[in-house]
């Protein structure tokens, strides 16, 4: 029973799912009506698992790491997953950082912070999002005699300022005011994230500086106006490549020398311990949801994941909750930019070598020199050379697969999904719903994909105007 | 501020990765006999390092040594900063020899990096032009550029010509791109004595730091105005060469005024060790020199102020000729 279902949705560590995971609810997971086990799995094996799986199966070893991945600790201690992640910052700010995971653990158990926060969340940020299922796009990758994959979005882009961002900035600015900081500093490449940030300050009164690369300035001119209009400051960073990258390290210097009144809302699952746990623990609420909404509706779990990745925020707020389900499989999405084998991609995990950047180590997109290089993207919010560090142990350890989307590619899921289920969503979004179309037809029929819709696209349709004829 | 008495307990893994460093007085004092660079040093009292360290050449330490002896002499130590190909390779190599012709006692010597994180705006730039130079010469095959290796066959070929030691200032991913191993040895091989790196913190040191012993490179540490006094004493005890103070809580460049707290630091410190210490960030004038000086530290790191002679002259002459001026100036302010 257990195996049809792991090989059914091609997850590269089956074989490690076929061994160490506990019988599975009856019926729970199949995914097809009709055809016996044996038959599904001999297709869903031959069809769908990546080669990887094929190592899986015959290495003990991978299937012991599978199954350590509930033992190992998403971080230990000094903020480590496996090798990756850590405290790589200037001496400066090594107490701020200490005190700042003493604070979101003592918050962590704190019922009044948590109710203060819930509140929030569902009355100001407006949650829980809908899974919603996408008719269209499903009937769109459905093959001649019928048959494939159901496609769920996880609306995240329904939130108060319309992406996943504000969960994280809503925790952490009542963390900061619980810190007694009254001066609040953010990075931002699309936008979002700073949008989020300052419209967070405005509804807690709270001072707020954005740090923004003047190349993204250009390209979401709209959500620049939006947080000048929330009353923050956005401040263009000019040096570098004056994009993401710089605006960040622009962030953390901003920190270093005003740490003792300030706190940095980092916007990602990246930077120095405690932010890439403390980041997703903020957005975990998504995969939360998506459980619960799964059992509600179908009465079983999603048995593929999909998210985009540029430092990997929404990612591991979807992944988070079901990296301990072996049987689902769960898929990041970088952005290829003109092609991964360009000079023109941001595609990290893919491309990069292990490095540190902007506080922790993980895959880093460097040259010869460990020079840190300008990546590309379409999208200003995967228009990044780094990724959370936990992005980096999921991929080393094989329990996430990660892929990447062009450009182009993820123009075309804009238009697509705009025209299929009247949703515009966000560039960075398109790249996770670009990868349907490489991923819809390896899959059996009736395999539940649950894409997390991470943002809207209203800020990108400058962008896109300059590239879609219409 | 109820959250920051919980920070007592994450600190407490910094005392594992501290604990295995002792102060070798005893190793130390045995190896004095067999100092013998730069004017005959009769003995290395300061040298503070682990007894495997001293057994592979005491007498190399050469940053602790400089420091011993400037000690012994009642002097205080002026060391300043510049920028490895800023703003090029030729010029850092004359501005090296002037600057050791100035009285240097150790020059720091930046390796320009892409995303320097503890650098202020004077810096950083020099950084940043410096590494878009690179990355252009890496993609684009550009014949001007300043890569590690030609920062490295410059320094092989300029230290000889030195009287002082060189401590190179690097960030920490152009280290773990050549392997932390490698990146030693091929320093060590140039004549660098200790190397600074600003964005490792004293729990991810031990592995720098026993590869640095390996090549007798000493690993100087920073503490800094936000650091509490319990971590401050771990990073004191497992600092080599000296240690260095931050002035400011901040990035580097220059300050109108130097805060009043550095001479409280600056006393916590002399408390717990008798290791040198040196003061940097945002120093730039003869008088703060001087009044750093008087405070009590072993010697003055000045960065931005030598860096912006040699940015901001119209020639690259003229700025060998200002950052002479300069360095003439601060090393009369020093005792």
């Amino acid at each position: 029973m257990a195996t049809s279902a792991a090989a059914a949705v091609g997850n590269p560590n089956s074989a490690a799912a076929f061994r160490v995971t506990p019988p599975l609810r009856a019926g729970s997971l199949r995914v097809v009506a009709g055809g016996s086990l044996a038959q599904r799995r001999g297709v869903a094996a031959a069809a769908m698992q990546p080669a990887k799986a094929v190592a899986a199966e015959a290495s003990p070893e991978v299937a012991e790491n599978g199954a350590a991945v509930s033992g190992l600790p998403r971080p230990d201690a000094f903020g480590r997953f496996g090798k990756f992640g850590g405290k790589y910052v200037p001496e400066t700010l090594m107490h701020a950082l200490t005190e700042l995971e003493a604070a979101f653990h003592a918050l962590a158990g704190d019922e009044d912070f948590q109710k203060e926060l819930d509140g929030i969340l569902k009355d100001y940020v407006g949650r829980e999002t809908p899974l919603y299922f996408a008719e269209r796009l499903t009937e769109h990758y459905k093959r001649a005699d019928g048959t494939g994959p159901l496609i769920y979005l996880k609306r995240e882009d329904l939130n108060h300022t319309g992406a996943h961002k504000i969960n994280n900035a809503v925790a952490q600015v009542l963390l900061a005011k619980r810190l007694g900081k009254e001066r609040i500093i953010a990075e931002t490449g699309a936008g979002q994230h700073g949008v989020a940030t300052a419209t967070v300050c405005a509804r807690f009164g709270l001072g707020c500086i954005i740090y923004m690369g003047a190349q993204d300035m250009e390209r979401q001119a709209l959500n620049v106006f939006r947080m000048r209009l929330l009353g923050a400051e956005v401040r263009a960073v000019h040096s570098g490549t004056a994009t993401l990258k710089d605006a960040t390290s622009e962030a953390i210097r901003d920190w270093v020398t005003n740490v003792e009144n300030t706190h940095y809302i980092l916007g990602s699952v990246a930077g120095p311990h405690p932010y890439p746990m403390m980041v997703r623990e903020f957005h975990k609420v998504i995969g939360k949801e998506t459980r619960r909404q799964a059992m509600e509706k179908w009465g079983g779990k999603p048995d593929v994941l999909v998210a985009c990745v540029g430092g990997g925020s929404n990612a591991m707020g979807l992944f988070h909750e079901f990296v301990d389900d072996q049987d689902i499989r769960i898929i990041g999405v970088e952005a290829a930019g003109h092609g991964v084998d360009t000079d023109k991609h941001a595609a990290t995990l893919t491309k990069g070598e292990v490095g540190v950047l902007h506080g922790s180590l993980s895959y880093v997109l460097q040259d010869d020199d460990g020079q840190v290089i300008e990546p590309h993207s379409i999208s200003a919010g995967l228009d990044y050379p780094g990724v959370g560090p936990e992005h980096s142990f999921l991929k080393d350890i094989g329990r996430a697969e990660y892929d990447s989307v062009t450009d182009q590619e993820a123009l075309d899921a804009f238009k697509r999904v705009s025209r299929l289920e009247g949703i515009i969503p966000a560039l960075e979004t398109s790249h996770a719903l670009a990868y349907l179309e490489k991923l819809c037809p390896t899959l059996p029929d009736g395999v539940r994909v649950v894409v997390n819709c991470s943002g809207r696209g209203d800020k990108d349709v400058h962008t896109a105007s300059k590239f879609l004829q219409l | 501020m109820a959250f920051a008495l919980k920070a007592s307990s994450a600190t407490a893994s910094a005392s594992a990765s501290a604990s295995s460093f002792s102060v070798g007085r005893r190793a130390a004092a045995a190896g004095a006999g067999r100092v013998s660079f730069r004017g005959g040093l009769a003995a290395a009292p300061m040298v503070a390092v682990r007894a495997e360290a001293a057994s592979v050449g005491e007498d190399e330490r050469v940053i602790s040594g400089t420091f011993a002896k400037l000690k012994e002499e009642g002097k205080k130590a002026f060391i300043p900063f510049i920028t490895a190909g800023d703003p090029d390779l030729a010029t850092t190599a004359k501005a090296l020899k002037i600057l050791d012709a100035c009285g240097s006692d150790l020059i720091e010597l930046g390796v320009p990096y892409s995303d320097p994180l503890a650098d202020g705006p004077v810096i950083q730039v020099h950084h940043e032009a410096s590494a878009i130079v690179n990355m252009a010469s890496a993609t684009r095959a550009l014949a001007k550029g300043t890569t590690f290796e030609d920062v490295i066959s410059m320094v092989k070929e300029v230290i000889p010509e030195l009287s002082c030691p060189v401590a190179l200032f690097t960030y920490y991913n152009p280290i773990l791109k050549r392997g932390i191993a490698n990146f030693m040895t091929v320093v060590k091989d140039a004549g660098v004595h200790g190397l600074v790196v600003p964005d490792v913190p004293l729990e991810e040191t031990d592995v720098l730091r026993s590869e640095a012993a390996k090549n007798n490179l000493e690993l100087v540490l920073l503490t800094t105005p936000t650091t509490p006094t319990e971590r401050m004493e771990k990073i004191t005890k497992a600092s080599e060469g000296f240690v260095y103070l931050v002035s400011t809580v901040g990035v580097t460049g220059a300050r109108a005024n130097v805060s009043g707290k550095v001479q409280s630091l600056l006393q916590d410190i002399k408390q717990v060790t008798d290791k040198a210490v040196a003061v940097g960030f945002g120093i730039s004038t003869p008088e703060q020199v001087k009044q750093i000086a008087g405070w009590g530290a072993d010697g003055v790191i000045i960065g931005s102020a030598m860096v912006r002679q040699l940015g901001e002259a119209a020639s690259p002459e003229e700025g060998l000729k200002k950052l002479e001026e300069l360095a003439k100036s601060l090393k009369a302010a020093l005792p």
